[in-house]
């Protein structure tokens, strides 16, 4: 178990956290570096993503934080040319090891992407459809797991009684919500949000982030977002990333009331960006 | 690390001309309670009631600027919900003009007491008064040049400065309680003596707290060290 405060603290020279929240690191990147076909877009990334806690990342835009999110999954491996060194453990172990399975990355590292973008097929498919590809349910198992997702992503008492209806009929903000629930249907061990609520009105954006609240009780949760306020109100801690590296990890609190970089200050508080 | 994109303004000029504002209204009070407390002490010293009517007077100008900033301040944390540095700038003034509007308090205090003094015939002891005065006026005017500056360390000097207006408060505390025992007639004027001495003391805690709200304007902590206490008189019997 590392003292992530601790670690932290030692790592990057940011003052030791007050209130001490002490997790295990989920995720370790260490030495990171990616290139974008020879564009060096993250530059020696030294990280830990605390567990069952709430990281937000952010940055102005091309700062590499949801290239960095991407790499938590390997998503980008799917894109010729893109390349990471370094390595990212997770729980000990480098996923970035083309030897480490992709499906099981992708098992235990789900994703929930800016737009909600919902398979063309009824609400019940759309969460059962994963589940099919990592285990073979009964009937019964099944809607009970489907039933299960859907309650912890708060979005069953909408959907209960139109199950079979199609998940496009639904509204921007429970289109988001059934995607969370189909990323936690697969029982993953993190999720990575890349800018959840940027295409949503404001009041389905709070019951995004109460849901993120809900849910860090049981996953890591990491969160990309360009809503400053967002980071502030939802996040345990915050990493400041600008022109590829990360500046400053902390805190949230800390990092909203006394950063210790000039550049996190100026960000946040509006003076560049 | 130096940025051509780190500026100390923000983008949005509105909300740099919103806080100079509010530290604009802070300097402004903070002057005025400055000349209060000046004139008051004038006034003490020269037995001028016309002078010290006019500074009781004036005071409602200070409760009118607290009044703005505590607008001010509402709507900034509403509209712009200020963050960090932000935050504590926003954060100080509240708290800076709630301080100077106290000090404005004691100093129109002062004046009233320097009329009913003048009422009756002069007591020796009433020349200590402009001494401690000076005092705090000079803590007041520094702590607000500290607070212009954003100098945290001339802020601790200020807060440290309060020591020595306690020492002169509890002399002056002991002077005064010497003369009401020599003689009972003393009594009364000694009495609005000791309340006159005492709020010029209470001035310069005022002016400790806008210094601590410098230093953690400056550095977004408090100061920790424990306030040495140098009042003396409140376990005080027999001079």
């Amino acid at each position: 178990m590392t003292n992530l405060n601790l670690a932290v603290a030692t790592s990057l020279n940011v003052t030791t956290a007050t209130q001490s929240q002490t997790s295990s690191a989920k995720i370790v990147a260490r030495n990171l570096n990616f290139y974008y076909d020879g564009y060096h877009a993250l530059k020696n990334i030294n990280m830990e993503i605390p567990e069952k806690r709430v990281t937000a990342i952010i940055g102005p835009s091309g700062c590499g934080k949801s290239t960095l999110l991407r790499i938590f999954n390997r998503i980008y491996s799917i894109y010729p040319k893109l390349e990471a060194k370094g390595e990212v453990l997770l729980e000990g172990e480098n996923i970035l090891d083309a030897r480490y399975p992709l499906n099981r990355l992708r098992s235990k590292v789900g994703m929930v992407f800016q737009k909600p973008v919902p398979f063309p097929m009824s609400i019940y498919d759309n969460i059962a459809y994963g589940i099919k590809h990592y285990e073979k349910l009964s009937r019964a198992d099944m809607d009970v797991r489907v039933e299960q997702a859907l309650v912890q992503a708060a979005i069953w008492d909408e959907v209960k009684d139109k199950l079979k209806g199609s998940a496009l009929g639904l509204s921007g903000g429970q289109q988001q919500r059934l995607c969370i629930a189909r990323a936690i249907a697969l029982r993953p061990e993190v999720i990575l949000f890349d800018e959840p609520t940027s295409a949503l009105d404001p009041i389905a954006t709070v019951k995004i982030e109460q849901l993120v609240e809900e849910l860090k009780k049981d996953f890591t949760i990491a969160i990309v977002t360009h809503n400053m306020q967002q980071a502030a109100r939802c996040s345990d801690y915050t990493a400041f990333m600008y022109l590829g590296e990360l500046i400053e990890f902390g805190e949230t609190e800390t990092m909203f009331t006394r950063p210790s970089n000039s550049q996190t200050e100026a960000y946040i508080t509006g003076r560049f960006g | 690390m130096t940025d051509p994109h780190i500026g100390q303004e923000h983008i949005s000029k509105s909300y740099d001309a919103e806080l100079a504002r509010l530290i604009e209204e802070i300097l402004r009070m903070g002057k005025i309670a400055a000349d209060q407390l000046a004139s008051a002490s004038e006034a003490v010293e020269e037995r001028n009631s016309e002078l010290a009517a006019r500074v009781v007077e004036r005071d409602g100008t200070l409760d009118a600027i607290e009044h703005d900033v505590s607008h001010d301040v509402l709507r900034l944390l509403a509209l712009r919900q200020p963050i960090a540095r932000d935050l504590r700038e926003v954060l100080a003034a509240l708290r800076i003009a709630a301080d100077i509007e106290r000090i404005g308090d004691y100093a129109a205090n002062v004046a009233k007491r320097g009329i009913a003094l003048n009422q009756a015939a002069p007591v020796p002891s009433a020349a200590a008064l402009p001494r401690l005065a000076q005092v705090a006026g000079e803590m007041l005017e520094d702590v607000l040049t500290a607070y212009r500056n954003r100098d945290s360390a001339a802020a601790h000097e200020v807060w440290e400065r309060d020591e020595q207006l306690d020492t002169l408060y509890t002399a002056l505390f002991r002077e005064l309680l010497t003369y009401m025992m020599e003689d009972p007639r003393n009594i009364t004027p000694c009495a609005h003596l000791l309340f006159m001495a005492k709020n010029i003391e209470r001035i310069g805690d005022h002016a400790t707290n806008i210094a601590e709200n410098v230093y953690f304007l400056v550095h977004g902590e408090t100061l920790v060290e424990a306030r040495r206490k140098g009042d003396l008189t409140s376990a005080m019997t027999k001079p």
